[in-house]
């Protein structure tokens, strides 16, 4: 068992150690950094991109991509807004009908793309145009304000400085590694992602488990939605524009293979942290937006490239 | 013109020499290293020791390009057109007429359509993407384009296997009309019928060694086959009396013999089964037997049992087995559910999980049933099986987390074999099992052969390799050009009459009689 912690924790250890010293630079460099507030607000804020992060690990390991994810939370956020302002409904239902719709649009994405054969990426873009669309229909391109009956999931809690979405997003991510782990959906994930038609030759059908790889993405949305409303106390129809970029760039720095068969949640999650930690501290230092924009983008390039030498030196010594 | 080669290790010390304005027929068995020798002439691949001239000049090609310069055209079995492409880019793609960098459609397309008038392809459009066309024409496109460029040298490696009669003839009025401007031609192709009428010498190889080159006047199509089994004339006279001779010594060595493990249950039937090249194959195997296929490259081999397995979605027919009701099975997953595993012919393709652990490969066809409960992995018993099956199967390995794509070919081939192991199934489809494997890890398969058997399986064996087939099987069965034309006791089989047998559905119906007869 022992043996076991630390084996998984040499695996982590890398990304740990980055973010580690990314917190240590931002701390010397800035008096206010390293302050409970500091933390707390960076994990408070960020929920939706770990949510996001756990089903797009998935997607990634099956060797699929969802570009839809950031319309479908702003989807999703609609929906909720919508059926709470206009149609009076309560938080909980509307939430339900909020599930609904991000779910089936994330199987509508996994069946299309699977049944007809035609790359995710592509049929994932057209959702990305349609979700958003959608969501501007039925808003009317306002944004709503809902107020304060959607506003506790993400405020923190009286007795720890964390948001329930928060907590509710460590939960999924402990949940999703186990999913990944510990299953045999996930285990015929990663197989899939490695070869599908192996998979197919062993007498199983890949085309159900793919499918709902999509589904179970298109549910976190739902998610995600849930935490962006409550956070914004409003539906904001251009809300997460750009989300889906930063959910894959979070994977890709936790070392997940855009070629499917690698991944893992935990790893994507504290690549959401790092992603995080890099922009709040640099808006703290007082860098430009433009010039975070780059550090962020080289920072992303930078973990890629590390985890392709890792790769290499292990093939040459393996 | 002369070519020699040596000490390659699919062909030893062959000599070959082409003359210009003749075509030269290379015949052999799977193996024999034709298209080696001709990938060798047209640049494709090495040659390790020897050398080759042409018209007395040192030629050593060492790429495709350096070879087509010279003149030396080859077209391949695998078709090689861009299928996205229009047939006029295909046919003058790395020449394409331009100017400053801009394609001249008008002149390409005339200079295409010469091409093709050429082959008298006037139904072919060269505005028409090459996906749209059929084989046939496909194959006559890339003909075709291999002519339009001038060579002394062409290379044909069964070009008229996706041809119908009159393309074929066609071809032949050609390749006649090369033959009097004086180009070489070396011409590959299983349908002696083909060689007999348009070549004007024969070449056969066997094992990669020169058996014989004469004129294909003096060589009947029985001297050919003979010449590529190795066994010559008048040692076959005595065959049928000998065969007669084995075959009342051998039904009384079965009913004796007790290593024969069959036993009366049918596991597997198949009947009248049709996909694609597959035509109308019937057999049944017993519980125990071990059930081998023969054929050339390209008989349909493959693709049958890609059809048993539901691999490929068969036409008609049927597939039973051990007593379940007969189906045609349309996933693999309703095949294994029946009790059927395949060990694939390219295990990095479609057998293995090459990334992944032998942990993970081994117990990937058995997972739900045998390594998990409620949908939860149970990895102390995925663990412990996996352990045993690498010490059953003999794998070497650092141990079972190794990645299967680190390991060498032939243990590779035992964590195929041991994911359908796990499974307790009742059939074994083998596609090739011991191709490109060492010795040991063959002799650990046919270990397994022998277990299998004894515990009551069926064993179907797809090879190339003769000798491995006469070694293992109870039965043999030989498939040609997608039937299964002869089904034999092994003991009942003798090396050349499988190979005669090969070439039967390539021979038409007037030679058959003959060697009917």
């Amino acid at each position: 068992m022992k043996q076991k912690l630390t084996q998984s924790f040499l695996q982590y250890a890398g990304l740990l150690g980055v973010l580690v010293l990314l917190i240590a630079v931002f701390s010397l460099s800035s008096k206010n950094f390293f302050q409970t507030q500091t933390l707390v607000t960076i994990a408070n804020s960020n929920p939706d991109l770990i949510f996001v992060s756990v089903g797009m690990t998935l997607v990634l390991i099956v060797a699929g991509i969802d570009l839809s994810v950031g319309s479908l939370i702003a989807l999703g956020s609609a929906v909720i807004g919508v059926l709470m302002v206009r149609h009076e409904w309560s938080l909980p239902a509307a939430f339900s009908v909020c599930l609904l719709v991000t779910g089936l649009c994330g199987l509508f994405n996994g069946f299309v793309s699977v049944w007809f054969s035609i790359p995710s990426f592509i049929v994932s873009l057209g959702m990305l145009e349609m979700a958003r669309g959608g969501t501007k229909v039925i808003t009317d391109s306002q944004t709503m304000y809902i107020g304060s009956r959607v506003e506790a999931f993400g405020e923190p809690l009286q007795w720890v400085p964390l948001s329930p979405a928060f907590l509710v997003a460590v939960m999924t991510v402990i949940a999703g590694q186990f999913l990944l782990t510990k299953t045999v959906f996930g285990r015929y994930c990663v197989a899939i992602g490695t070869n599908e038609e192996a998979v197919r030759m062993s007498g199983i059908r890949t085309a159900p488990i793919t499918i709902a790889a999509f589904m179970i993405l298109g549910l976190l949305c739902g998610l995600a939605s849930l935490s962006q409303t409550s956070r914004l106390s409003s539906a904001d129809p251009n809300a997460a524009i750009g989300l889906e970029l930063s959910a894959i760039a979070a994977c890709v720095i936790g070392g997940t293979s855009l070629m499917g068969g690698r991944g893992s949640v935990v790893a994507s999650f504290i690549g959401v942290l790092i992603i995080a930690v890099l922009q709040s501290g640099l808006a703290q230092l007082g860098v430009e937006d433009a010039i975070k924009q780059l550090i962020t983008g080289a920072v992303i390039i930078a973990a890629v490239l590390l985890d392709a030498l890792r790769v290499r030196w292990g093939r040459r010594s393996g | 013109m002369t070519k020699r080669y040596g000490n390659v290790t699919v062909l030893r010390d062959v000599d070959f020499d082409l003359r210009s304005g003749e075509i030269h027929a290379l015949l052999g068995a799977n193996g024999a290293g034709k298209s080696t020798l001709c990938k060798m002439i047209a640049g494709l691949t090495e040659v390790t020791a020897g050398g080759m001239r042409i018209e007395g000049d040192v030629y050593a090609p060492h790429h495709k390009q350096a070879a087509e310069s010279t003149g030396v055209q080859i077209i391949q079995q695998e078709l090689n057109l861009i299928p996205t492409l229009n047939v006029a880019e295909n046919l003058l793609l790395n020449r394409l007429p331009s100017f400053a960098g801009i394609v001249s459609s008008r002149t390409l397309h005339r200079q295409a359509r010469a091409a093709l008038d050429r082959l008298q392809l006037d139904d072919v459009d060269t505005y028409a993407l090459v996906s749209q066309l059929g084989v046939g024409h496909r194959q006559m496109v890339e003909i075709a384009a291999a002519l339009a460029r001038e060579c002394k040298i062409l290379i044909l490696d069964e070009p008229t296997a996706a041809l119908s009669g009159s393309e074929t003839q066609l071809l032949f009025d050609q390749l006649s009309q090369l033959r009097d401007r004086g180009v070489g031609m070396i011409y590959i192709s299983h349908r002696l019928d083909e060689v007999k009428q348009i070549a004007d010498r024969v070449t056969v190889l066997r094992d990669g060694r020169h058996v014989g080159t004469e004129t294909a006047e003096s060589m009947s199509t029985d001297q050919m086959v003979q010449r590529m089994s190795g066994e010559v004339a008048d040692e076959r006279s005595d065959e049928q009396p000998d065969a007669e001779t084995r075959q009342r010594a051998t039904t009384s060595a079965v009913s004796a013999d007790e290593s024969d493990r069959r036993n009366d249950s049918t596991v597997l039937t198949v009947e009248a089964l049709c996909c694609g090249m597959v035509r109308d194959v019937s057999f049944q195997v017993r519980g125990g037997e071990t059930f081998g296929i023969a054929g050339l490259v390209g008989s349909g081999r493959t693709e049958l049992l890609r059809a048993i397995f539901g691999a490929d979605r068969a036409e008609s027919g049927q597939v039973c087995v051990a007593g379940k009701a007969p189906t045609r099975f349309g996933h693999p997953s309703q095949a294994v559910a029946a009790g059927l595993a395949m060990v694939t012919e390219d295990r990095k393709q479609n057998g293995l999980l090459l990334q992944q652990s032998i942990r993970c490969n081994t117990s990937l066809s058995a997972m739900i049933k045998r390594f998990s409960r409620f949908g939860l992995i149970r990895p102390a018993r995925e663990a412990t099986v996996a352990g045993q099956m690498c010490r059953a199967m003999e794998t070497r390995c650092t141990g079972i987390e190794q990645s299967v794509g680190t390991l060498s070919g032939g243990n590779q081939q035992k964590v195929a074999i041991a994911k359908w192991l796990t499974r307790d199934a009742d059939v074994f489809l083998f596609d090739e099992p011991t191709r490109g494997i060492d010795v040991g890890a063959r002799r650990r398969i046919y270990e397994l052969f022998d277990e299998l058997a004894s515990a009551g399986k069926g064993i179907v064996i797809v090879s190339s390799d003769l000798d491995e087939l006469m070694e293992t099987c109870d039965r043999i069965a030989v498939m040609s050009a997608g039937r299964l034309v002869e089904t034999r006791e092994r003991s009942l089989w003798t090396e050349d009459a499988i190979l005669q047998a090969s070439f039967a559905g390539h021979r038409t119906k007037e030679s058959q009689r003959l060697t009917g007869t």
